[in-house]
């Protein structure tokens, strides 16, 4: 016996790379994935970057308001002898400029980076945890019975009746009778957005509960909680964590739809949604309230768009043209 | 069939009934109701609000303002709350100005989307399919009403017509032909927005539906019987791979409501969309959930009629 371990490392049994360094390799080769992750990793970056600035530094602060620097265009320097010298921007030149109150769109702009960015993340995270919970009760309880109905058939319809909804009309009631909050923002879009994620995990656990892995650990009388979440959890996530980059884009674009409509989050916070939306009044005047939002969007919803692509592409050999 | 048929529409009218439940429960349990609205306003005593609330029934109990409301609706007594004009009028006459937009703007989104992604999947990893792929990205990702101000700056510069609304004010005594040109340039444009976002996400289907029906062995075979080409691609291959489309007919049908908000508030266009929002700003909780009623009759109806097709096109389906 003792023999025969080392025998199995020589004789190269351990695959060459890992599931994930393999993974990893195709999303290389499709080059627009690849520099569209590295340009979100550098908004990450810059989001974090811009909150610490934001937070500490006077030059970064968005909500100094410089009456007399209205609608300046960007890269204009300071010049102005009526604000005072401390309320300059950075550097020392509106890099994108001002808006109608004399603020800095380039500590906008920053601000807004962290909270757009959150909004998406964290509406995501919420309909991630619904699905993956509702989704994972489906499918790994569906045959017990619950008086005469399965417990499958009972949340499958829920999820139905839910899909009946909607989705932007309900979003629109919800958050116009809430009091405005980034919270409740957050909060029901991810509350509306988890339906896909549940039906996919429960897929995936219907496949899942009659495999001998995880036969093997319910004979071990392992808890089933445990079963769930620490064995049959993580063979289903791949797909779904590939679903949730894509929904951080529509999130985002969510948010600035309801912006637009005047429901989204709320003044003095600024996210690149309603940066857009103000902009939009003035957008003769000051083309570049509208243009720098609405482009900062395009390019990072499309970049979470192409890199959720790429990841399902690599992901799903079915789909990957070259093999 | 007749059983599958019936059996279909029992489901979905089990799933209106709780639908209709739920919306009723968030709208009524949300903060913030009719009398609400204005609160600054001097002239609203608070014996007026009683008055409002108690014929509004707003006093009653949850499930039996449910009541009330489902037996409005059923003998079409409805009454909205901002000005007492019957729901189901109101409603009708917002489709009747929504259906257009809708059916134009599908029209444009499925005749765009086949050809589109048919030619992406027989030249894949061609320049057409890479700038395709890459463009109808782009076009998901722009935030709609962005796009949408971009082009009326655009099109108000270039051709000097103006595109907000449903026609052009002062030209109802116009010859008919200038009335109809206008009418044409009001419309197409907000439904040719309304189509971006579903023409670049449909035309990705084509595509990928194109590619797995192009390598199976009926292609194969009607290639060595030496068809021509373009036999083998539309009539063998097409229509294998038109399928999954008719399940995604239906389910554009419910877009006539909840994906219009945001164009028709742009353009301002008297829609059903419009009208939702306008319901939903004055708390006219009668508008709200009827508009949500409708819709989710749409979605069910959207989703039978697939299945009824599908059940149609496809022999191998059973009942």
């Amino acid at each position: 016996m003792n023999e025969l371990i080392p025998n199995l490392e020589t004789d190269g049994l351990e695959p060459a790379k890992g599931l994930f360094r393999e993974r990893w390799d195709i999303l290389k080769r499709n080059r627009m994935a690849y520099a569209s992750y590295w340009f979100l990793i550098s908004m990450f970056g810059l989001a974090i970057l811009g909150k610490v600035l934001t937070q500490t530094v006077v030059m970064f602060d968005p909500k100094v308001v410089r009456l007399s620097e209205k609608f300046l265009p960007p890269l204009t320097p300071f010049t102005s002898t009526l604000t005072p010298e401390e309320d300059s921007p950075a550097l020392g030149v509106y890099l994108l400029g001002t808006d109608e109150l004399g603020r800095d769109v380039f500590a906008r702009m920053l601000e807004g980076t962290f909270v757009s960015l959150t909004v998406g993340f964290v509406a995501v995270g919420i309909s991630l945890t619904v699905g993956i919970f509702i989704g994972g009760l489906a499918g790994f309880y569906g045959r017990v019975k619950l008086g005469f109905i399965t417990v499958d058939t009972l949340l499958m319809r829920f999820v139905d009746i839910i899909l009946c909804f909607p989705t932007f009309f309900l979003i629109l009631t919800v958050v116009a009778l809430l009091p405005p909050s980034i919270y409740n923002i957050m909060i029901v879009i991810g509350l509306t957005s988890w339906m896909g994620t549940a039906r996919f995990v429960r897929a995936e656990f219907l496949s899942l509960r009659d495999q001998d892995f995880v036969v093997a650990a319910r004979s071990q009388a392992i808890p089933e909680w445990r079963i769930i979440f620490i064995h049959m959890v993580p063979n289903a996530i791949a797909p779904v964590l590939v679903s949730a980059t894509i929904g951080v884009a529509t999130a985002i674009l969510t948010e600035s739809a309801l912006s637009f409509l005047g429901f989204g989050v709320q003044p003095p916070d600024a996210t690149w949604g309603n940066i857009l939306a103000d902009g939009k009044t003035f957008l003769f005047d000051a083309p570049w309230l509208t243009f720098i939002p609405g482009f900062t969007i395009l390019f990072v919803v499309l970049a979470f768009n192409l890199c959720g692509e790429g990841l399902r592409e690599a992901f799903n050999p079915k789909l990957r043209s070259t093999p | 069939m007749i059983n599958f048929i019936l059996r279909n529409i029992w489901q979905r009218i089990i799933l209106l009934i709780f639908i209709s439940i739920i919306s009723h429960a968030i709208v009524h349990l949300a903060p913030g109701e009719p009398a609400l609205v204005d609160p600054s306003n001097p002239r609203m005593k608070a014996e007026d609000i009683q008055r409002i609330r108690a014929s509004f029934h707003l006093d009653e109990p949850l499930h039996i303002q449910y009541i009330y409301w489902v037996k409005d609706l059923a003998s079409g007594e409805l009454k909205s709350f901002k000005d007492n004009q019957p729901v189901v009028n109101k409603i009708w006459e917002r489709f009747l100005n929504s259906l257009p937009l809708f059916l134009i703007g599908t029209m444009i989104t499925w005749f765009l989307a086949f050809p589109v992604g048919i030619q992406a999947a027989l030249n894949r990893d061609s320049i057409f399919d890479r700038s395709s792929t890459f463009f109808s990205y782009a076009l998901i990702s722009i935030p709609g009403f962005f796009l949408s101000y971009l082009c009326i700056i655009f099109v108000v510069k270039t051709f000097d017509v103006p595109v907000i609304g449903m026609q052009t004010f002062g030209l109802e005594e116009a010859p008919l032909l200038l009335r109809y040109m206008d009418r044409v340039w009001h419309l197409t444009i907000p439904a040719l927005m309304s189509a971006i976002a579903g023409t670049a996400i449909l035309s990705r289907y084509v595509r990928s539906q194109m590619l797995e029906v192009i390598h199976q062995d009926y292609i194969r075979t009607a290639r060595a019987k030496g068809l021509p080409e373009d036999e083998v691609i539309y009539h063998h291959g097409l229509r294998n791979a038109l399928l999954p489309f008719i399940t995604m007919f239906g389910l554009t049908i419910p877009g006539l409501i909840g994906g219009s908000v945001i164009f028709e508030t742009i353009f301002a266009w008297p829609g059903m969309g419009r009208l939702g929002y306008e319901a939903i700003m004055a708390r006219d909780f009668p508008i709200i959930l009827t508009l949500n009623f409708f819709s989710a009759i749409l979605v069910l109806l959207g989703t039978l009629v697939s299945d009824i097709l599908y059940a149609v096109a496809d022999p191998r389906i059973k009942f």
